[in-house]
């Protein structure tokens, strides 16, 4: 569904299918739409299978780094005599991500679900699902999806009547991007400020309070209870029959310069050519596409030419000098200064870095600075090569990669859009039409 | 987000809102009654009373519209902590109100996907149509508030405005004046 706009004949629609069907949010019409059936043989089966099952579907992270699901719960060891936790990550703050909100909004308890069959695959008792704060009605629905799952004997200590203990709690976050960082979230949910943790240990060995814990995307959790319906086999024929390691749907958000903004569900592999301009409807009347970042803010920049050749799976867009990161495709056409975007992508870093590591705090807002004043006209030529120093300081040095994410746009911007930067420092005019549209 | 805070953002953040003598007015206790019955269950759903913390945050600021000095302090008190943690807690994220802010607390995203959109006009014409003198200074008749944020996670619907607990999006310069007539 190429959310809000009719879906595309082209699109695979399985997480998506019901958005904006406003019956599916309530229990009864969530049941009506098979929901729950999944849990219900879920708690029937050991965790060991149900593991088995997501491990051979190819499920992979859906919140920027794709880490193989079914290896990520395998670490876990039920039995263990610890308690354990899940953690739902719905802290969705990437700039450019707007899909976990969308499936909160619109089928609240197929993440309730998927994060019930999540935890007792696990073996945790308790999944917290950690909401940013801004996501108002994303709460709501969720915290009343949980009262709705509690009230019919779903959640609780005889869950679905198996007799086994799930519970679901929805926190309530606080406006902070580093807290979709794992470890900073964890220690936001214990109370704490949000600062990342030092790894190791990882969180399935010492996470939230101490415990092993397991942590994911709402998406990732969501897509769970259709393998266990469908089966891992059907979940892998979404995909480029020449890739296997990267499987399923994937929901990608779209923004920026170009026709229909929207969420879409297209099946891994998908040609991203034909993702902008037949499904998205391309560029806004009298424009073209000047940079496409694909995976969220912290992913590296694309020209069109690259956009235009990448599969839209993990290792198609790798292979077109990007990632497929969180899924939310910025496109920036050619009305805009390029410069001014990255210089306000870095704003939003160094606002957002929480100061610990030296590289970062100051890395931040030395980039931000000198971006600003490039921008302004006040740049010189050494500036590039100084701010390539920093971003090279600021790469794999730091507890988390926010740092690094700070230095990808200067150094994708600076590699693939040099020009740009050369035209604001010798105060000529940018490659840049003159906007009609404000 | 401290330091960096100050040294990029300041200006735009609700730390710097002009406060007076608020702090004055005795503090009336939060946590009675159903508050208290609230926070009661919300803490058996963690293993420690710290992980409350966040929700009797919340809690405090539903009461009150922002979190004072007593009011972490009886935070502090209830959950068994100190007033200069809670205290480092609030500071670090942003939505908690340490002041009073306009009776409509409005945040912008300029972030780079909105404001490849246009978002930074949409700014220019709240701060217009309030009459605001600055982002972060509330208007003289105590009605608004205006701060610019990053990403709220819909930038598909540029530009997004949220005005207290409610969402609006698809926002333009345009659409600023009948967005405020709507607000009472
Ligand atoms: C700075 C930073 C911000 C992040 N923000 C998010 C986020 O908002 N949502 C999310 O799911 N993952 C986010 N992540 C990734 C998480 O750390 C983690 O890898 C992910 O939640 C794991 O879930 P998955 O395996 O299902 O993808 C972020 C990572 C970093 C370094
Ligand atoms: S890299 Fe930045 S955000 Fe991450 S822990 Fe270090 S200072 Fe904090
Ligand atoms: S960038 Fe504005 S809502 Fe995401």
């Amino acid at each position: 569904m190429g959310f809000p706009h009719t879906p595309h004949e082209r699109e695979s629609l399985v997480l998506s299918q019901h958005f904006g069907d406003q019956e599916a949010i309530g229990l009864e019409g969530w049941r009506k739409r098979g929901g729950y059936v999944a849990l219900q043989k879920a708690l029937t089966m050991t965790p060991a299978e149900i593991v088995a099952i997501v491990k051979e579907s190819g499920l992979r992270g859906r919140g920027g780094a794709g880490f193989p699901t079914g290896v990520k719960w395998s670490f876990m060891k039920p039995g263990d005599g610890k308690p354990h936790y899940l953690c739902c990550n719905a802290d969705e703050s990437e700039p450019g991500t707007f899909k976990d909100r969308e499936i909160m909004r619109w089928t609240p308890h197929s993440l309730v679900e998927g994060c019930a069959i999540g935890a007792y695959a696990i073996g945790a008792d308790v999944a917290y699902i950690y909401i940013r704060g801004e996501y108002t009605e994303a709460l709501d629905k969720m915290n009343a999806a949980c009262k709705e799952a509690y009230a019919a004997g779903i959640l609780g200590t005889n869950a679905m009547g198996t007799g086994k203990t799930v519970h679901v709690y929805v926190h309530k976050g606080a406006g902070a991007y580093i807290c979709g960082e794992e470890t900073a979230l964890m220690n936001s949910l214990e109370g704490r400020r949000g600062n990342p943790r030092i790894k190791p240990p990882f969180p399935a060995v010492a996470g939230l309070f101490g415990q092993p814990t397991t942590i994911n995307n709402v998406e990732t959790l969501v897509a769970v209870p259709h393998i266990l319906n469908n089966g891992a086999e059907w979940y892998k024929k979404f995909g480029r029959a020449d890739n296997p390691k990267s499987t399923g749907t994937k929901l990608f958000s779209v923004c920026g310069n170009i026709q229909r903004p929207g969420n879409y569900e297209v099946a891994m592999g998908f040609p991203f050519k034909d993702f902008l301009y037949d499904l998205c409807g391309g560029p806004l009347p009298g424009r073209q596409f000047r940079a496409i970042i694909p995976g969220g803010i912290s992913v590296p920049i694309q020209t069109r030419e690259e956009a235009e050749n990448s599969p839209m799976d993990y290792e198609g867009f790798v292979a077109n000098g990007t990632m497929l990161g969180s899924g939310g495709v910025i496109v920036i056409d050619d009305a805009q200064n390029l410069v001014k975007q990255i210089a306000r992508a870095a704003r939003f870093f160094a606002h957002e870095s929480c100061a610990q590591c030296t590289q970062c705090r100051e890395g931040t807002a030395w980039t931000t600075k000198i971006l600003e004043r490039i921008v302004a006209g006040e740049g010189s030529a050494e500036d590039l090569d100084t701010l390539l120093e920093i971003a090279e300081n600021m790469t794999g040095k730091t507890i988390c990669v926010l740092s690094d994410s700070c230095a990808t746009p200067v150094i994708s911007g600076l590699q693939k859009f040099r020009g740009d930067f050369e035209a604001l420092i010798k105060k000529k005019k940018v490659h840049m039409v003159p906007a009609q549209v404000a | 987000m401290s330091a960096a805070r100050t040294e990029m953002g300041g200006e735009r953040g609700p730390s710097d809102l002009q406060h007076g003598l608020h702090e004055a007015t005795p503090h009336v206790p939060v946590f009675t009654g159903a508050r208290r019955a609230e926070l009661d269950e919300l803490l058996t759903r963690y293993p420690t009373k710290m992980a409350a913390l966040l929700p009797a945050l919340w809690i405090v600021q539903e009461e009150r519209g922002w979190v004072s000095s007593d009011a972490m302090a009886e935070v502090a008190q209830v959950l068994e902590l100190t007033p200069a943690y809670v205290k480092g807690v609030v500071s670090f994220y942003t939505m908690y109100h340490q002041h009073p802010v306009g009776r409509h607390f409005i945040q912008v995203c300029t972030t780079s996907p909105c404001n490849v959109c246009g978002a930074e006009d949409v700014v220019n014409a709240l701060l217009k149509h309030t009459g605001c003198e600055e982002l972060g200074v509330t208007s003289a008749d105590g009605r608004y508030t205006v701060i610019e944020v990053e990403c709220l996670g819909a930038c598909g619907f540029a530009t997004p405005v949220m005005v207290n607990e409610q969402f609006i999006e698809s926002v333009t310069p345009e659409t600023v004046p009948a967005l405020l007539a709507s607000l009472r």
